[in-house]
């Protein structure tokens, strides 16, 4: 186990709300680093909601997030975030490598536009995704498979110690999410922490060593074998799990 | 005879002028196509009609006529217009659409009143303030396009500064957020160059029809280039030469008014360049379309054949 103190992301009392129906209601989460970790639960549960707070995207009516006990703040550079791949309007006039470049404005800071040095490590990164031959591609000319990987191209070039990943699986075909997981499992290797919003419960305990249960209030939080066990996802997903037994 | 008649009219008055709609349309072509890709083309309509009262109560305050007081009143009221619709939307469940529409017709309508009260006021200085309503490019003098050339100047500059963050900002607002720039200040900065650059527009093309010049040249740029620099560049080109076009063919024939030709020619650019512009045209597109049927055909027709061979 990890030492107590060091703790990646730490979330005490978190409670966010939108008009008066509370989204996330007393949220604790610890997450250790060097985890690859998935945050389920059913739709409407608040799971982007968490990401977006934990990235102080949204402000809670209650609580607290640290990341290695510090504010995000003062942490920005230390964290990579992937949108949904929804989120964005892919018609927008410009290409792949423009795009991959923004994971750079962060460092760049204002108005300093980026340079040869950017350039390269955005196309080192594009070449982790197996996106390099797709630099000058229009972005509206993507598949969903080839706009998440640059999503994910834009976070590696952020060269964070943290990842935050909304639901990087989301519309991709096979080789696609077997490309990624093993991206991310090496990101993990490498000592980051990998936070994902995941949908599939299948497949949660071959890509993933921690898991959060989440519906509204955490449920459960900790390795994959002892938390994500049919109790606790009976509780997270209510009536709606039974089938999954019946397999 | 006629024609040189024309070139010898080609005076100092008319070269004001298109200087003036060719500024113009440079600056609100550039500007506008960020409202088009945030997909805010009416707030430029909102911002423009809201501008009204502040004309009327920058005049009823000095008592002046002169532009860069007038445009000043303008860019407060379209400024708070704005201001209010923002506000609207994040602190009551009222829908964009629908704020939108309750501040236009809100301070247009003040707007209106106010004019009407100064018009019986009986103030001799008062004629030509209702030019901004419909506009009318004739009267623009030479104090006016310099106000416009420093104000719009100082605009497109901060655009190009901010070049990465506006872009950032527009594409992916949550990922700007999330490395730290202030998301809300950058929009009402890029909200306050919009309202810029409709002011200044309102002598020319007037209230009712500015967003037009805002949105039109951005539209037209858009289908010719998928890169946003090109697109900002093209627009700003679209738009001055609508500037000038329109006002050439106004003044070429009697009683074309100036504004409503400039808004025609640009919105004439938008329906050739829907029409003929590479990859994004219709023409284009249909050519495309036919080509794909008939491979597709001559593909089905192959696959056809095939299986009728092997069963024999």
């Amino acid at each position: 186990m990890q030492a107590l103190d060091s703790k990646a992301i730490e979330v005490t009392d978190l409670t966010v709300a939108y008009q008066e129906t509370p989204v996330l209601w007393d949220i604790d989460l610890d997450v250790p680093p060097g985890v690859l970790l998935a945050i389920v639960g059913p739709n409407g549960a608040g799971k982007t909601t968490l990401i977006k707070a934990i990235l102080g995207l949204v402000r809670p009516a209650a609580g607290n997030v640290l990341i290695y006990n510090k504010p995000y703040a003062t942490q920005r550079r230390i964290v990579g975030y992937v949108p949904q791949r929804g989120s964005v309007d892919w018609d927008f006039p410009t290409n792949v490598l423009d795009v991959v470049m923004m994971g750079r404005y962060g460092a760049l800071g204002w108005i300093k536009r980026p340079g040869s040095r950017d350039r390269e490590l955005a196309m080192h990164a594009l070449e982790k995704v197996g996106m390099e031959n797709y630099t000058t591609r229009q972005i509206s000319q993507l598949s969903g498979g080839q706009q998440q990987r640059v999503f994910l191209a834009r976070a590696l070039v952020q060269d964070a110690t943290i990842y935050l990943m909304d639901e990087p699986f989301q519309g991709v075909d096979a080789t696609t999410e077997r490309a990624i997981i093993s991206l991310l499992q090496e990101l993990r290797e490498n000592g980051k922490t990998v936070v994902v919003v995941h949908h599939d419960l299948q497949t949660v305990t071959d890509y993933f060593d921690w898991v959060t249960l989440l519906n509204i209030r955490r449920i459960a939080s900790g390795p994959v074998k002892d938390t994500f066990t049919s109790e606790n996802l009976r509780e997270t997903y209510g009536g709606r799990i039974a089938f999954m037994k019946n397999r | 005879m006629d024609n040189f008649l024309f070139l010898t009219r080609l005076d100092y008055t008319l070269i004001v002028v298109t200087l003036g709609a060719a500024l113009l349309g440079t600056v609100s072509g550039a500007l506008g196509t960020y409202a088009v890709l945030r997909r805010q083309s009416l707030l430029g309509d909102a911002i423009s009609h809201a501008a009204l009262p502040g004309i009327a109560i920058a005049f009823l305050l000095t008592g002046s006529k002169t532009p860069l007081i007038l445009v000043l009143g303008a860019a407060v009221a379209g400024w708070l217009g704005a201001l209010a619709i923002i506000s609207i939307v994040r602190l009551t469940r009222i829908k964009y659409d629908s704020a939108l529409a309750l501040v236009l017709s809100t301070f247009f309508g003040f707007g209106l009143v106010l004019y009407s009260l100064i018009q019986r006021s009986g103030n001799a200085n008062q004629a030509g303030l209702d030019t901004f309503i419909f506009g009318q490019a004739a009267t623009i003098l030479k104090r006016d396009v310099i106000t416009i050339g420093i104000l719009g100047g100082i605009a497109l500059i901060i655009m190009l500064i901010l070049w990465k963050e506006l872009k950032l900002l527009i594409f992916d607002e949550g990922f700007a957020a999330s490395l730290g720039f202030p998301t809300r200040l950058l929009d009402i900065l890029l909200t306050s160059l919009l309202v810029i650059a409709i002011v200044l527009g309102l002598q020319a093309v007037g209230a009712v029809l500015m967003s037009a010049m805002l949105v039109a040249p951005a539209v037209a740029a858009r289908q010719w280039t998928n890169r946003l620099n090109l697109m900002v560049f093209l627009a700003a080109v679209f738009g001055a030469f609508a500037g000038v076009s329109g006002t050439i063919i106004s003044s070429s024939t009697t009683g074309l008014p100036t504004g409503p030709m400039i808004i025609l020619c640009a919105t004439l650019f938008v329906g050739l360049s829907i029409a003929f512009a590479p990859n994004r045209g219709l023409i284009w597109d249909s050519i495309r379309q036919h080509k794909n049927r008939r491979s597709l055909k001559i593909a089905v027709g192959r696959l056809m054949e095939g299986p009728q061979q092997e069963s024999e």
